[in-house]
């Protein structure tokens, strides 16, 4: 089991800290028992089948959510400094706003209330959005963009956030493969800057190329820590079909055999 | 002169078309950008359970007090924040979703109301609080009207950003808002304006008409731009024009002035989404053509 920081000595090391954490919509239990850390600076992938809880454990560690059981820590450090993009589903797609404005309210925290933006503020906005790749695109309706732009702005508006803690929710869905090349190196140099990164992530192959550390959810963890330490185990294979991960129910050995083992 | 006698002659001449024509205007400034942002975040139908669940709140006050403004006013608040709160514990407790919890609600909240104010009062009352009478505003009235525009604009105005946000990607407010006191208050504050503005169009409009104003122009603004910050002012303008076009259509046709507020408004909605400039059926068969 991982060893747990108190909230002081939390905020040197780790980013967030669960414990015991559950989550039911109703009477489906989605999640239980989720106990570890993630530490400052990490790059995380979390893998597990459709229903397994991933979008549900984001959104705890995102505030969205509250835990239904046990407790999260988020280091204090990081009120106000994550950052979460979600499923493109999730989003409303036809909102009447363009590029600009929507890449614009990763600002917001520190802007007023006006609909105005300064020259400063549009400067920012030009940089992240080329940065992206969707320079000239600023006074595009977002309904127009195709699903790969429209995770481009997202992207746009997280660097425009600067968050510490950065949550993705199945970033690469449904994209082009040069388009999650370069969100990928994004990824990679926010990472270098220091920054935590969780991502949820289906694809197995970037999860083994790029992402150092993995958490693999069914319900509840089925094994944490370095990826190619996992998958050296066999506990999961590039043929693992992951829709035949079976939710397990209480019981403590599912066959995939690992409990939160934490890092070392 | 002709036009001077069919166009300003009833605003000029008649005190009661000036006060109705100052509070239909108003309810149109106040009001709209509160339509927009409801079609926006998609809560039409929860806007309309809600200006049906103030009636009870309005028969009871009116079955204690009469006719009183203030107390009919605090009654219908009272009730729909109520109605409100069960309709989200519905939604927590059992398997209803949003829509049938607030239908459910405001079905009984509507038969209770009506079943109240008949015993109470007979038709002529219900058909005043189903259906309003704005050219029987009194200056009381006017001023709460024109109190709540007051409080709705200031409001709107500094919560515009996040109400834009909010309506775009809700869990986006709530995280980020974490750096920002009283960012998780935005939904309880558009909810606040929306019942006062129901309020205060009731008295007008009628509890089954006030949400036209509202929706209507906010509906018709749509198909002429793409972008919030322009179908704002463009609302406004829909909503303007169809209080004054409406009024003078009820003066000279001898019709019932808030359905014909509200029919002016349903006419530019469904002209604006048979030739409006975007998404409406002429561009749709142009563009496919």
């Amino acid at each position: 089991m991982t060893d747990f920081c108190s909230h002081e000595t939390c905020s040197q090391h780790h980013h967030v800290t669960f414990k015991d954490v559950g989550y039911r919509y109703g009477a489906h239990r989605v999640l239980h028992d989720i106990s570890g850390v993630f530490h400052a600076g990490s790059l995380t992938a979390i893998a597990g089948p459709n229903g397994a809880g991933k979008s549900t454990l984001l959104k705890i560690i995102a505030g969205v959510f509250s835990p239904k059981e046990g407790t999260i820590i988020i280091a204090p450090e990081l009120a106000g400094k994550i950052g979460y993009l979600p499923q493109g589903s999730a989003m409303e797609r036809d909102y009447p706003i363009s590029v600009r404005q929507a890449v614009s309210t990763g600002l917001w925290p520190s802007m007023g209330s006006t609909p105005s933006l300064n020259g400063a503020a549009n400067e920012k906005i030009t940089a992240a959005l080329a940065e992206v790749g969707l320079q000239g695109f600023e006074e595009t309706q977002i309904g127009e963009l195709s699903g790969g732009q429209f995770q481009r702005l997202l992207f746009a508006r997280l660097i425009l956030q600067d968050p510490q803690l950065i949550l993705l929710d199945e970033p690469f869905a449904a994209i082009d493969a040069p388009t999650i090349a370069q969100l990928i190196q994004l990824i990679m140099r926010w990472h270098s800057e220091g920054r935590t990164i969780i991502c949820v992530l289906h694809d197995l192959l970037l999860i083994r190329k790029y992402f150092p550390e993995s958490f693999l959810l069914a319900g509840k963890c089925m094994g944490r820590g370095h990826t190619h330490a996992l998958f050296e185990q066999k506990l999961l294979s590039f043929d693992l079909d992951m829709a035949e991960l079976v939710v397990p129910e209480e019981k403590e050995d599912s066959g995939f055999g690992i409990q939160d083992s934490g890092r070392k | 002169m002709e036009l001077y006698s069919a166009l300003c002659a009833p605003f000029a001449e008649y005190a009661f078309m000036k006060r109705a024509l100052v509070v239909a205007l108003t309810l149109a400034v106040s009001g709209t950008p509160l339509g927009v942002f409801m079609t926006l975040r998609r809560m039409t139908l929860v806007g309309d359970a809600l200006s049906h669940a103030i009636l009870p709140g309005v028969a009871i006050a009116f079955f204690v007090a009469g006719l009183s403004l203030w107390a009919m006013t605090l009654g219908g608040v009272l009730v729909a924040l109520a109605v409100a709160g069960l309709a989200a514990l519905l939604t927590r407790y059992t398997t209803l979703k949003d829509d049938a919890a607030f239908a459910l609600l405001t079905l009984i909240a509507l038969a209770a109301g009506v079943t109240l104010i008949s015993l109470k009062g007979g038709s002529v009352s219900l058909m005043h609080v189903l259906f309003g009478n704005i050219l029987a505003i009194d200056m009381p009235t006017l001023w709460l009207v024109v109190s709540v525009c007051a409080v709705t604009l200031f409001t709107v105005a500094g919560l515009y950003r996040r109400l834009v946000i909010d309506g775009f990607d809700r869990d986006f407010l709530r995280i980020a808002g974490t750096a920002r006191r009283g960012a998780g208050i935005t939904s309880f504050v558009f909810f606040a304006l929306l019942m006062l503005n129901l309020v205060a169009a009731f008295q007008a409009l009628g509890t089954l008409m006030a949400l036209g104003l509202m929706v209507l122009p906010a509906l018709a603004a749509r198909f002429w731009s793409k972008n919030v910050d322009f179908i704002m002012p463009v609302a406004v303008c829909f909503a303007a024009l169809s209080a004054y076009a409406g009024l003078l259509l009820s003066f000279h046709a001898a019709l019932p002035s808030g359905p014909a507020i509200v029919l002016v408004a349903g006419g530019a909605a469904v002209f604006s989404a048979l030739f409006g400039r975007t998404g409406s059926v002429r561009s749709t068969l142009f563009q496919q053509g």
